[in-house]
């Protein structure tokens, strides 16, 4: 139960707190230079961001409980998840920040968890 | 040069940025860790020592700085392209550092290794093929 419990934790987490993390970058709004000057103006609004501080403790959370997992079982069995976490992100995206994915875009999500997993498992 | 290509060059090299110095940060975190060497005591003081090492390599403050990089693309990006689009293309580092491995440091690629290289570079060739942003521009929009 515990291990399910992590596992989920990892995948979840992981990718909730990147699409927090997204959509505070899309309220800030497209950065069109990359000035130093424009930089720290970006990381100026962006740590008044609470959508950015969620990311940024999901993220942690998602990490931390990939280190216990990692403490009772084996990494081929913990690995996958950050595989999984493409496509859970993929949902994400389209349900909670309403992005347009098309079929090309989902066939090449499959292809990288499909990918990811294989590479370690190789 | 028109608006929508400075769009799409702005964004392959962001991801550009992204694939290399995540890449690099996770390959010289390796060595630096290599370097300084396994971890065999747990106690507090020898910890610290470990710390202690850790902080005075160069080539973990060189691992460091890259994977800096990495987020501040990583992050920059996702102010204008979809998640969707930005997180797998990320992904590309686990088909680059293998592929790094094997030709820098001679290390041996198995067949489902190489299978799984190939995958992941088709599966971002398709998703760099697809749009880079789905949603509106926000008017709320900041200028700089």
């Amino acid at each position: 139960m515990r291990t399910i419990l992590s596992f989920a934790v990892v995948v979840l987490a992981g990718a909730a707190g990147e699409i927090a993390i997204a959509h505070a970058m899309k309220q800030i709004g497209e950065v069109h230079s990359f000035s130093l000057r424009v930089l720290t103006g970006v990381l100026r609004r962006a740590i008044r961001m609470v959508w950015l501080w969620i990311g940024v403790v999901l993220i942690a959370l998602g990490f931390f409980s990939m280190l216990a997992l990692l403490s009772w079982e084996n990494v081929s069995f913990v690995v996958p998840s950050t595989a999984l976490s493409y496509a859970v992100g993929a949902l994400g995206a389209k349900f909670l920040l309403g992005e347009k994915i098309n079929g090309i875009r989902w066939a090449g999500v499959l292809l990288v968890c499909i990918g990811v997993c294989l590479v370690w498992a190789g | 040069m028109n608006t929508s290509n400075i769009f799409h060059i702005k964004t392959y090299l962001l991801l550009l940025l992204m694939i290399l110095f995540g890449s690099l940060g996770d390959i010289l975190l390796s060595k630096g860790m290599k370097q300084i060497g396994e971890i065999s005591n747990w106690s507090i003081i020898s910890l610290l020592e470990t710390f202690g090492r850790v902080f005075t390599s160069s080539t973990m403050w060189l691992g460091i700085g890259s994977l800096v990089i990495f987020f501040v693309s990583y992050v920059l990006t996702l102010s204008w392209a979809d998640y969707s689009y930005v997180s797998p293309a990320s992904a590309m580092s686990f088909a680059v550092v293998p592929l790094l491995g094997y030709t820098m440091l001679g290390e041996a690629l198995s067949p489902i290794r190489w299978a799984g290289v190939g995958l992941i570079f088709l599966g971002v060739v398709l998703i760099s093929r697809t749009p880079h942003r789905t949603t509106r521009e926000d008017a709320s929009c900041v200028q700089y």
